[in-house]
């Protein structure tokens, strides 16, 4: 047998039952080959479910960076009897098979291409731990300290991390390190020189930070002053809420009364979500709500309401599995066209799409900027993988004298100066942007009433077809403005001649990047470009022009981004070609290879070696 | 209904304390039908908020879609407004209450808006106990759409269509009561006596008061077998009291003989006098409250005025304990934490 033998580069699985407890072990590890300074990262593949259910954690671990997806499994620790047989074939040849022996493999575990490695995971926490609650979580922790062994990582690395969680409760890190070294003892004992896999320390990650893209974007919105915030719980989004209260209650205490400088309330529905925050917003608050699918299809109404009356709003879709309830715990990039032209009319909205959480937290903060300078709603378009998956990812950064851009807002004072008559939906300065006013600010000047009805340059109700066209042509000098203040893409340019391009977004470009660097080394430079913003801006436009073959990456069915483009930018369909992961799992770099190579629309100097298939679960 | 009204108006007309004509709370003219119970609403709102002596410009009046939610166009003019989505004036309301704990917040609603599309919302804000004046204009009809059966038509009433209608109505204020609010009245637009002191005790009140007004649809339920007809319910009225509203820092004159009275303190200081009709009526007791509804409806009355308050219950603020401070004037020094945290924050996800 030919065992797999690589250094910082291979995948690992775990398969555990939800619920047991094994998230945090399995952290436990990821983090420590953070520690170690080789590029990481970890894909939770879970059911929606809270206990008793299969969930997958996929690690994969790759000195140069390339942190996507990469299909196939190197090592397996098998702890779900329930999916023990699929798992077990899932390994590659010359993988490694970790497993519980505390019951012998059944019969059909027959392979001679991969290494068993039999641990009695369940009988060593038995003879250690009384406590019938430590002896499920411990057995985790055991399996933590089998691979330090295997894989060569330092103990003490691990020992450092537990310390550290259990800061407060030292008493729970004691049994936990106990743990750890049954573990570590284990595998010395029986398996020495099994394992051709291993870690080694590198200088590849220095300043980087480990985190969900959740806790940034929750993280962000206490940046950017967001005090008002109405939300309903759903998956993948609800974590970002539950970050934004934590740090609140961090960072937003009134140090004399104890009171809160934020009010959060967890609203009946979606609906009532986003009509706390029209109406937080409408009164001069920064407001946010976070969403998945579902909501965005409960939020349309009011999102027109929003977009029609010019409030600002700052919504997050963090994306999964649809249409309708869908799988609620697997990633997609599926609610672009929902979110784009949310609700009734002609409606369209700003849409931002961070790829990494320094961009979740940066995109945050500006979008609150953006939503009040533009008085619209502004959706930030994450998904499961990026929000609920930790990311290694360059730290967040705040310019400490950066100041909120509140956009056109009128004092007390400017409205007791003000010599003309102000017009809420005026445009004064031919933006397309008007002034608008707080409640409450001055006795006689600037109250206006807000509708959703058709209404004139002074907010009053109109039925007159000229000053309803005028209104919403004057929408669109508006749009052109958010063209020039939202985040520009990122384009790289490898080949001058422009042959190649790929466009992509979001979560895609991890495994994007990893894919046209594959290609580079076989001798083929292709150019690529990040869109970050709707509406695409002249860059994107002269871009796909100058190339003569493109393709969009996306993780959807329909190709929603490419039909954007056509619709939006006046492509000739036939320049696009998608390339569209659609199986509820983060894209991998190889599903894009195949893809581009299989187009059959290039020629490659040198042919390809074979990639590992990302491989379904289930 | 489309009309000029005249810009004149008597040169001595009378000031409030705060040194404003009723003048000063008026809006557009009403372009509802001649003769609808909604204007009337409408003016009994002016009339307490003038009696009050409120700043026009600190009241916020927000409303959903309907008739009765044209309303806050016709009055309080001084006075931002919102005329928002069905049946979603209270996540409306509730949101910039939370950017805004200062100002005073009219909630008007109408029973399609409130009893059917709007029922959560409307549920939820109670519940929540959001320091807002829910006013809702209850015709038992949706009249934009010409007519039909709301949820809060009595089971056999029939308007103009002359089909009666087959289930069951639901009672707000009983909901009302159950659900949380602190303060539930019930009016009806003809009996602006009584309307006006019911205003003035929510607009005092801390917490949610919830205002059911009867407000007859003229055009379309109107009719002699609708029990939401004028005609009807001034036959069918029954009231828990009469009352006073006796603002704060206002001398106490009325002497009331012990026994035919009951007080109740609001929050701000202000006291209401209620004249007992029947002593059985204790009005701060929620299931009593809720008898009371219930037993005049065996026979066939509407039971209107005061029909539950408690000034004792904690806001939607208070609640989550956010600052006193409204939270729309808090700027970066307040809010940010700053870069020096942040690099902390970062380290700690190292």
């Amino acid at each position: 047998m030919n065992k797999i033998e690589r250094i910082n580069d291979f995948v690992i699985r775990f398969c555990n039952v939800n619920g047991s407890g094994s998230a945090s072990a399995n952290n436990l590890f990821a983090k420590a080959i953070f520690r170690l300074g080789v590029p990481v990262s970890p894909k939770n593949i879970f059911p929606s479910n809270i206990q008793g259910l299969p969930t997958w954690y996929e690690v994969r671990v790759n000195e140069e960076g390339f942190l996507g997806r990469r299909g196939g499994i190197d090592i397996t620790v098998a702890v779900n009897r329930q999916t023990l047989f699929g798992d077990y074939q899932d390994v590659l040849p010359g993988g490694y098979f970790i497993y519980d022996s505390t019951k012998p493999l059944p019969e059909k575990f027959q392979r001679d291409d991969i290494s068993e490695i039999g641990i009695p995971l369940t009988s060593l926490c038995n003879e250690a731990f009384s406590n019938p609650k430590l002896r499920q979580l411990l057995k985790n922790i055991i399996y933590v300290g089998v691979l330090s062994f295997l894989l060569d990582i330092d103990l003490s690395i691990l020992t450092g991390s537990i310390k550290k969680q259990f800061k407060k409760k030292p008493k729970l890190a004691e049994p936990n390190i106990q743990a750890l070294e049954i573990g570590f003892s284990y595998a010395r004992d029986h398996y020495p020189d099994t394992c051709r896999i291993s870690v080694r320390k590198s200088d590849k990650l220095t300043n980087e930070i480990m985190m969900d893209g959740n806790s940034a974007f929750g993280l962000g919105a206490v940046y950017a002053g967001a005090t008002v915030t109405g939300w309903y719980p759903i998956t993948p989004s609800t974590s970002i809420i539950e970050a934004f209260e934590r740090y609140t209650n961090m960072y937003r205490i009134e140090e004399e009364t104890g009171r809160k400088k934020v009010a959060i309330i967890q609203a009946e529905d979606e609906l009532a979500a986003i009509g706390i925050v029209i109406g937080g917003s409408w009164n001069g608050a920064r407001s946010f709500t976070a969403t998945s699918g579902p909501g965005i299809s409960l939020m349309s109404e009011l999102l027109g309401l929003a977009y029609f009356a010019e409030i600002p709003v700052v919504l997050v879709d963090v994306q999964r599995t649809g249409p309708s309830t869908g799988m609620p715990t697997r990633t997609q990039q599926s609610d672009l066209l929902a979110c784009a032209y949310a609700s009734h009319g002609d409606t369209k909205h700003i849409l931002l799409f961070p790829c990494d959480p320094r961009e979740c937290f940066e995109f945050g903060a500006d979008a609150f900027d953006l939503a009040e300078r533009l008085q619209t709603p502004v959706i930030v378009m994450s998904d499961l993988d990026l929000g609920m998956n930790d990311h290694v990812s360059a730290p967040m950064q705040w310019e400490s004298d950066r100041k909120y851009d509140r956009g056109k807002v009128l004092s007390a004072d400017d409205l007791e100066n003000m010599q003309e008559k102000w017009g809420r939906y005026l445009d004064v300065d031919g933006d397309g942007i008007c002034y608008r006013t707080i409640p409450g600010s001055h006795p006689t000047k600037g109250a206006y009433f807000t509708r959703g009805t058709s209404h004139n340059q002074y907010a009053a109700y109109t039925e007159e077809s000229s000053e309803y066209e005028a209104n919403m042509k004057r929408l669109l000098v508006k749009w052109q403005t958010a063209r020039t203040l939202i985040p520009s893409p990122r384009i790289k340019i490898r080949d001058p001649e422009y042959t190649i391009g790929l466009l992509f977004y979001g979560t895609s470009t991890h495994a994007a990047y990893e894919s046209i660097s594959r290609f580079s080394r076989n001798g083929l430079e292709i150019n690529s470009l990040r869109v970050r913003a709707f509406p695409f801006q002249d860059e994107v436009i002269e871009f796909i022009n100058q190339h003569s073959i493109l393709f969009v990456i996306e993780q959807n069915r329909d190709g929603q981004l490419r039909t954007m483009l056509i619709n939006e930018c006046e492509i000739d369909p036939a320049k696009l070609q998608s390339i569209l992961n659609i199986d509820g799992l983060p894209i991998a770099a190889s599903f894009i290879t195949d893809a581009i190579q299989g187009s059959n629309l290039i020629t490659i100097p040198e042919s390809l070696q074979k990639q590992n298939k990302p491989g379904g679960k289930q | 209904m489309s009309y000029a009204r005249p810009n004149f108006r008597h040169p001595k007309q009378p000031e409030n304390d705060a040194g404003f004509t009723r003048r000063d709370y008026e809006g557009a003219i009403s372009t509802l039908c001649a003769g609808c119970g909604h204007d009337s609403t409408t003016n009994a709102i002016i009339q307490a908020c003038f009696e009050l002596n409120l700043e026009p410009h600190r009241v916020v009046k927000i409303s959903g879609i309907g008739c009765s939610s044209k309303t806050p166009a016709y009055f309080l003019s001084r006075s931002h407004g919102f005329n928002s989505v069905h049946g979603r004036m209270p996540s409306i309301a509730t949101g910039a209450n939370m950017a805004n704990r200062d100002l005073l917040y009219i909630g008007i609603s109408g029973d399609g808006d409130t009893a059917s599309i709007g029922m959560g919302q409307f549920a939820h804000a109670l519940r929540r106990n959001l320091n807002l004046n829910y006013i809702c204009m209850n015709n038992g009809c949706y009249g934009l759409t010409k007519g039909q059966d709301s949820a809060t038509a009595d089971r056999g009433s029939a308007g103009k269509k002359g089909v009666p209608n087959p289930y069951e109505s639901i009672d707000l204020c009983e909901l009302a009561i159950e659900l949380g609010a602190s303060y539930v009245a019930r009016g009806f637009s003809g009996d602006k006596k009584q309307l006006v002191p019911l205003l003035k005790g929510a607009m005092a009140h801390n917490g949610l008061a919830f205002i059911d007004v009867i407000s007859p649809c003229v055009t379309f339920n109107n009719t002699a077998s609708s029990t939401k007809s004028y005609h009807y319910v001034r036959e069918h009225i029954e009231t828990t009291n009469t009352f006073d509203f006796v603002p704060l820092q206002r001398e106490i004159l009325t002497h009331y003989d012990e026994g035919t009275s009951q007080e109740v303190t609001m929050h701000d200081g202000s006291i209401i006098h209620l004249h007992k009709v029947d002593s059985s009526k204790d009005l701060t007791s929620r299931q009593k409250a809720v008898n009371n509804l219930e037993k005049e409806k065996e026979k066939g009355r509407f039971l209107t005025g005061l029909l539950y308050v408690n000034p004792e219950i904690d806001e939607t603020h208070d609640l989550i304990n956010s600052t006193l401070r409204p939270l729309n004037t808090l700027t970066e020094e307040d809010l940010c934490p700053g870069s020096e945290i942040l690099d902390r924050i970062n380290s700690a996800f190292r």
